[in-house]
């Protein structure tokens, strides 16, 4: 997989997910995202799902790990774009994504 | 005519393939968004639990069609070590895999019927269904 389109908006990391990940991809995606965050110091992280159609279980937990592992790093994370019935479907599977603020 | 599409699951790229196929004949039968999203998530769940609990098995996802109504069948289907105790495999947050525990019973909520069979050692079979409205 090709490293995440980041770009850096004055203190804040844009990530953009464009891929529809599998247990692989979504691993070496975290560990990039951690990377970057590392490397850049930004002020505050944006994720941006919008491409993203399915957020499952596996998915939503991967993705709230993530965001609770760069708070550790003194970072918060912002998730963008997800999808209303994205929305819908997380709300009736019980599912919340921690340790990620939520934004339209 | 009857519309049938099975996948096979053996590994995580095959999670894909069956979330991609159940997506498009949801949107052939004239689901709307929200229930293409809930068809496709339900069916990613179910097909996880292939892979994580069973390894390999298959995934029948079928058009529907009896009178009046019409919607979309996916059976989810392996030989692994099965679930012995099924009530407990439904209540919210119970894994046995550290997982989030809410596959099972959030495909239920996703879908407008959900049935599971199983036996210790034989393997589960879970069969969901969404009606069109
Ligand atoms: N196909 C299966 N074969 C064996 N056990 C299963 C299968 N699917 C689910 N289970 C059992 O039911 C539990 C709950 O499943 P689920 O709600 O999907 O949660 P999770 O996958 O996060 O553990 C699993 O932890 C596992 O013990
Ligand atoms: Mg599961």
């Amino acid at each position: 997989m090709d490293k995440v389109p980041t770009l850096k908006m004055g203190d804040t990391l844009i990530l953009t997910i464009q891929v529809e990940l599998h247990d692989k991809t979504a691993i070496r995606l975290q560990e990039d995202i951690l990377e970057r965050v590392y490397d850049t110091k930004p002020q505050g992280l944006v994720i941006d799902v919008s491409a993203v159609g399915v957020v499952d279980s596996f998915l939503g937990r991967m993705l709230s790990d993530t965001a609770t592992m760069v708070r550790t790093m003194g970072v918060e994370t912002v998730l963008v774009g997800i999808q209303p019935e994205i929305a819908i479907t997380l709300q009736e599977m019980g599912l919340e994504l921690k340790g990620g603020a939520f934004s339209p | 005519m009857e519309k049938i599409e099975e996948v096979s699951i053996n590994n995580s790229e095959d999670i894909i393939l069956a979330r991609q196929i159940a997506r498009e004949m949801a949107k052939e039968l004239g689901f709307g968004l929200a229930d293409q999203t809930r068809i496709t998530t339900a069916v990613s769940e179910l097909s996880r639990n292939i892979y994580t609990f069973a390894g390999t098995g298959r995934v029948v996802v079928k058009a529907l069609s009896e009178s009046a109504k019409k919607g979309m069948e996916i059976i989810a289907e392996d030989r692994g070590p099965g679930i012995p105790d099924i009530e407990m495999a439904m209540q919210d947050g119970y894994s046995t895999n550290k997982g989030l525990g809410q596959g099972l019973p959030g495909t239920k909520r996703l879908m407008d019927e959900f049935e599971i069979k199983s036996e210790a050692g034989k393997g589960a079979t879970v069969t969901i269904r969404k009606w069109l409205r």
